[in-house]
């Protein structure tokens, strides 16, 4: 199984990849607290990067509600802990069964009904759109008021509850990334990713070659919502509180998908670099504004919008092939 | 010899035109059969119509004994008819090995076995040299032949060829012509080829049948078709003239 997931990666490609991963297991120990909620940001971006790459990258469908997955991941989770006390673990799987429910909804909707492109992405907004207007107005969920996870300090790490320091939440993004790479890794390389990127590139003649397109096309959603609502149980509880005019917002769906387009749409590594670069520069740009003492609201916006005017016109397939070129490692496959 | 396929008084209208009327006519197994006539004529339509892109008005399609017309592309490829797209649809971002791979996934799931057939299929097309380039640089030639390859691999019982000729240069069109016939003679296929090319309709088919307006006037061996007053005044005069 290793071997067969190594396969095909140059060797150069692996060393830098053991690499990267030995300086993010041993980061937290040299980096200081602010760093440390950067390095995290930037692995749960790496990670919802990565579950959106699954129906965009892979299978050609692109959603601009992503934020939603996230949502009802995080809500589904939260509830269940605090109303029934069952852990985020077990809550997780609620998470992923929701959204994915609710992919596959609109997926039914959309592939049955012959809605595609542009017509498609507006329908995954409408629907995120509708949940935050819904858990806006459901009381059991705390409305527009917000819900909130029990706070205490705490003197060691619950790994169980997901309840401790943000090292143990590091670790833990660090994992879901991780384990998120190996699983798009796999996906890429099975029959399935084979006949998403043959539907993503051209959809009639994939039916020609015997492909139910329906079907793939229903299990890319699914998949890409279940491993984003992963994600929003973490961020439930590692931030403790969620509004729905923040986790549904269309401007979380549009944050969730700058990384993989800058990074390089369809590729493994485009979304973790695209994290790293967008979230590693807006944090600098931050620093350097407020060292100057400047103030200046909507900065991070500009510099999203300059990143993503820069990587379109120079780098139109993402920075990820262009890097990989450079590193002597671009004859890994996608 | 049997009947693979059994096309019975097909016809389908587009709003005011007649793009086919009430067309028959039988492909036996392990044949060359040829459809030709000028443009306009109902070919695509006809084609279309076998591979499930569209779904006739009345009549029958039976493939292998069995009433195919109304289903999907994707459940007719399964059944056992490959096909080309007369403007060839490669997958360009993806190398020539992967698209004719994912061909080949269609009877071998395990994508390492079907990289092994999809192999084979390019060394018999010609293109095992290329197979690491992306599809979107090929020559037309090569896409030609990539297309070809790529339908080959789901393992089809029938082959249907859009216009595989077309744009090529006469020396293509001879390699193309002798890949088909080793093909048909090696392995049974059956073909069902749609072609302007007279030159690699003479060559191939055992069988040519002619449509005009979308009906069907004559059928026979191609000796006898290019002899029919029918045929000649309405397709092949300007050919035959120049």
């Amino acid at each position: 199984m290793l071997r067969d997931a190594l396969s095909g990666a140059p060797r150069r490609g692996l060393a830098l990849l053991a690499f990267l991963l030995a300086v993010l297991c041993g980061a937290p120990w040299l980096a200081g607290d602010y760093l440390l909620t950067v390095l995290i940001t930037i692995l749960y971006f790496a990670y919802t990067g990565q579950a959106w790459n699954v129906m965009m990258g892979f299978a050609g469908q692109l959603s601009l509600g992503h934020a939603m997955y996230v949502g009802l991941g995080a809500y589904a989770a939260a509830l269940l802990y605090v109303y029934l006390g069952i852990g985020p673990w077990i809550g997780m799987l609620a998470a992923i069964a929701i959204a994915g429910a609710c992919g596959a909804a609109i997926g039914f909707l959309a592939f049955r009904f012959g809605v595609g492109g542009v017509y498609f992405a507006i329908l995954t907004i409408a629907f995120a759109e509708f949940a935050r207007i819904g858990f806006d107005h459901i009381g059991l969920v705390g409305g527009s008021a917000g819900f909130f996870l029990p706070v205490a300090n705490y003197s060691r790490n619950d790994l169980w509850n997901l309840r401790g320091s943000p090292m143990m939440f590091y670790y833990v993004m660090l994992g879901l990334t991780v384990a998120g790479f190996i699983l798009c890794h796999l996906l890429l390389r099975s029959r399935m990713g084979y006949y998403w990127q043959a539907i993503r590139e051209d959809e009639q003649a994939a039916r020609s070659l015997g492909i139910d397109t329906f079907r793939y096309k229903m299990m890319a959603v699914v998949i890409s919502a279940g491993m984003t609502a992963i994600a929003g149980v973490f961020f439930a509880f590692y931030y403790n509180n969620l509004f729905p005019e923040q986790v549904f917002h269309i401007s979380r769906s549009i944050e969730l998908i700058l990384g993989p387009i800058i990074g390089g749409i369809g590729t493994l590594f485009g979304p973790i670099v695209g994290a790293f670069l967008l979230t590693g520069l807006s944090e600098i740009m931050q620093d350097l504004l407020a060292a100057f003492g400047l103030d200046v609201p909507g900065a991070k916006q500009v510099f999203y919008g300059i990143c993503l005017l820069v990587v379109v016109l120079m780098l139109p397939n993402g920075v990820w092939p262009w890097l990989a070129a450079r590193l002597g490692v671009s004859g890994a496959r996608p | 010899m049997s009947v693979l396929l059994d096309v019975q008084g097909i016809g389908k209208r587009f709003r005011g035109l007649l793009a086919l009327d009430n067309v028959s006519f039988r492909v036996p197994r392990g044949s060359i059969f040829a459809v030709i006539g000028p443009n306009g004529a109902g070919k695509t339509t006809l084609f279309n119509i076998i591979a499930g892109a569209m779904a006739p008005d009345h009549g029958a399609v039976i493939f292998d004994e069995q009433r195919i017309q109304g289903l999907r592309p994707d459940q007719i490829c399964r059944r056992g008819i490959g096909r080309t797209f007369q403007l060839v649809r490669p997958f360009p971002a993806l190398s020539v090995e992967d698209n004719v791979l994912i061909g080949a996934l269609l009877h071998r799931r395990d994508p390492g076995s079907a990289r092994t057939l999809a192999h084979d299929v390019l060394r018999q097309l010609d293109l095992f040299g290329k197979r690491d380039q992306s599809a979107s640089a090929l020559t037309l030639p090569d896409r030609k032949r990539l297309e070809v390859a790529r339908a080959l691999a789901t393992g089809p019982k029938l082959l249907l060829l859009d216009e595989v000729m077309a744009g090529l240069r006469p020396a293509e069109t001879d390699r193309m012509v002798s890949i088909l016939t080793g093909l048909n003679r090696e392995t049974g296929l059956t073909i069902l080829l749609i072609e302007h090319v007279m030159r690699a309709v003479m060559a191939l088919a055992a069988r040519v049948l002619v449509l005009h307006h979308g009906a069907a006037i004559a059928e026979g061996a191609p000796e006898a078709i290019v002899r029919e007053p029918a045929v000649v005044q309405s397709y092949l005069g300007a050919e035959a003239v120049a």
